[in-house]
């Protein structure tokens, strides 16, 4: 499902943030990223999503070369990945059902799909009593489950989840781990960067360990090993 | 294709919540139109200050005592058919004689030595407005040429008061002319400043969105779905604007009419009233267009990112 073949990126000349990556992963897998801060799992990511571009290599989403890709085409292909991040990056002008209903309406769906399928989304995250808050009205907790519900909203190929329990206690890391495993389960691919000893050991899927850029251990049920 | 009511409801909500950014938005819009209305009221100050000066300058032929008045009447006709010439009124020598009578009543020595004479000492005379104060020149070497042509030898014409009034007609061509100018560059330079500070003000509402318009597009929403309501936005800050202005000229017009019409020359409420509908149109373009093209320009800039 996603290529990286020998991808490098370089930031001002002597910062490596990728250092010949090759990596495959195959539609239904639950990859974790490992590494500690500085790793490079991040830059991984944002390949995947375009965000950034590498200095050599190519990122292929199936057959596609991202990179090649023309704004429009990328804005096609973000609408088949979901993406969580560790600042949670919801719209703050925008209420929970809002927030989900822009995701949809991004891809086109109709009014009464959105009526229809927020709610029961909201519900699936826990969030029914805050459908109409604002994300300044919420709990980290609260606003990683409702960027959860928006990344799974138009049931993506693939989610991407950067450090998503960042910022969140035990109980809130536990909860969204069982959520991303829940997706997984369903046949959604997720991609899992995080730097949280707990959270990996509790997944027990496929570990991928970075340090300065590079892929050290790639283990099919692996632990946290650093 | 966005359905556009979204985008409508979209920017409206977004203008409701974004509270005082959205405010100072419309403040500064505001400032713009007021200044686009102050100026088109000027102009009419400055227009209608220029026409009364237009209007006080004329050349008068003055015809010989004897002049046949069907040759006065060819040169009126001839007169008429030039493109130039906006009105030609003719006085006959004895409406001539009667308005010199009327002016002079009560100067009894003139009048007196006036009925000494009396025959008629005055001739008709021909009164030509032109339709701009430069083609003067034109009329004049006019009449000049046809004279020959309409009189032969013996001219008919006594004088033609251009000639005497040459210099003072030259100079208010060239400060019309040079006000005309001095207005317009006022008026683009004024315009141009409030255009950019506008612009500047609604880059900064925008540059706050500017986090959100990233996550917009990494949710996979088009580009048009991002600019919709930013630009939707951009068109309620300058619908607001528009209303606040007409509104703050509407007291502002009633006072200058009460107090300043004679300094003026012009009745600034008659004026505003009556161009209402026009006035209005032009700052509500105004307002529109300076919104939604600043929104598009703004967020050109995070949509590529």
């Amino acid at each position: 499902m996603i290529y990286f073949n020998n991808v490098t990126k370089v930031y001002n000349k002597d910062l490596v943030a990728l250092d010949d990556v090759t990596l495959t992963v195959s539609p239904g897998e639950f990859v974790s990223v490992v590494g500690h801060s500085g790793a490079g799992k991040t830059t991984l990511v944002k390949m995947i999503l375009a965000e950034d571009t590498p200095s050599s290599g190519t990122v292929f989403f199936e057959s596609t070369n991202v990179h090649k890709l023309k704004s429009h085409d990328l804005t096609k292909l973000r609408r088949r990945i979901g993406v969580v991040f560790q600042d949670f990056k919801l719209l703050t002008n925008k209420t929970a059902y809002e927030n989900i209903a822009f995701a949809m309406e991004a891809v086109g769906k109709s009014d009464q799909e959105i009526a229809s399928d927020v709610p029961h989304v909201l519900e699936l995250v826990d969030l029914g009593s805050r459908t109409y808050h604002f994300p300044h009205q919420m709990s980290g907790g609260e606003k990683q489950r409702l960027a959860i519900a928006r990344a799974i909203i138009n049931q993506p190929e693939l989610i991407i989840a950067d450090e998503p329990t960042g910022n969140l206690d035990p109980i809130n890391t536990y909860e969204v781990v069982q959520i991303l495993k829940k997706i997984n389960d369903l046949g959604t691919t997720v991609i899992l960067t995080t730097h949280n000893r707990g959270v990996i050991d509790s997944v027990g899927k496929r570990v991928i360990t970075m340090e300065k850029g590079k892929i050290i251990r790639d283990d099919k049920e692996g632990k946290y090993v650093i | 294709m966005i359905p556009l009511k979204r985008i409508i409801k979209s920017g409206f909500v977004n203008f409701r919540r974004n509270g005082v950014v959205s405010w100072a938005a419309v403040l500064v819009t505001t400032i713009t139109l007021s200044v686009i209305t102050a100026l088109i009221l000027l102009q009419a100050v400055l227009h209608f200050s220029l026409d009364q000066i237009k209007n006080k300058v004329d050349v008068t032929i003055y015809f010989n005592v004897k002049a046949p008045e069907d040759r006065i009447l060819a040169l009126k006709n001839s007169l008429v058919k030039l493109p130039e010439v906006a009105e030609v009124s003719y006085t006959t020598a004895e409406d001539a004689l009667k308005d010199f009578r009327l002016r002079h009543q009560n100067d009894y020595p003139t009048i007196q030595a006036l009925d000494e004479i009396k025959d008629n000492p005055l001739g008709g005379y021909l009164n030509v407005k032109a339709k701009e104060i430069s083609q003067y020149e034109t009329i004049a070497n006019f009449l000049k040429s046809n004279n020959t042509l309409v009189s032969g030898s013996a001219s008919i014409i006594d004088k033609v008061n251009y000639y005497q009034n040459k210099l003072v007609i030259d100079r208010l061509n060239s400060i019309i002319s040079g006000a005309q100018k001095l207005g317009f560059l006022i008026t683009l330079i004024l315009v141009v400043i409030s255009i950019i500070i506008t612009f500047n003000t609604i880059r900064l509402t925008i540059f706050f969105s500017k986090e959100e318009i990233g996550i917009m597009r990494l949710v996979g929403a088009s580009k048009m779905g991002i600019r919709g309501p930013f630009m939707i936005e951009g068109a309620i800050y300058g619908i607001v604007a528009s209303l606040i202005t007409m509104l703050l000229f509407w007291p502002v017009t009633a006072w200058l009419g009460r107090s300043m019409t004679g300094f003026l020359g012009i009745n600034m409420r008659d004026y505003y009233y009556s161009n209402l509908v026009q006035i209005f149109a032009i700052i509500l373009f105004s307002g529109i267009l300076l919104g939604i093209i600043s929104s598009v320009f703004a967020i050109r800039k995070y949509l590529n990112q």
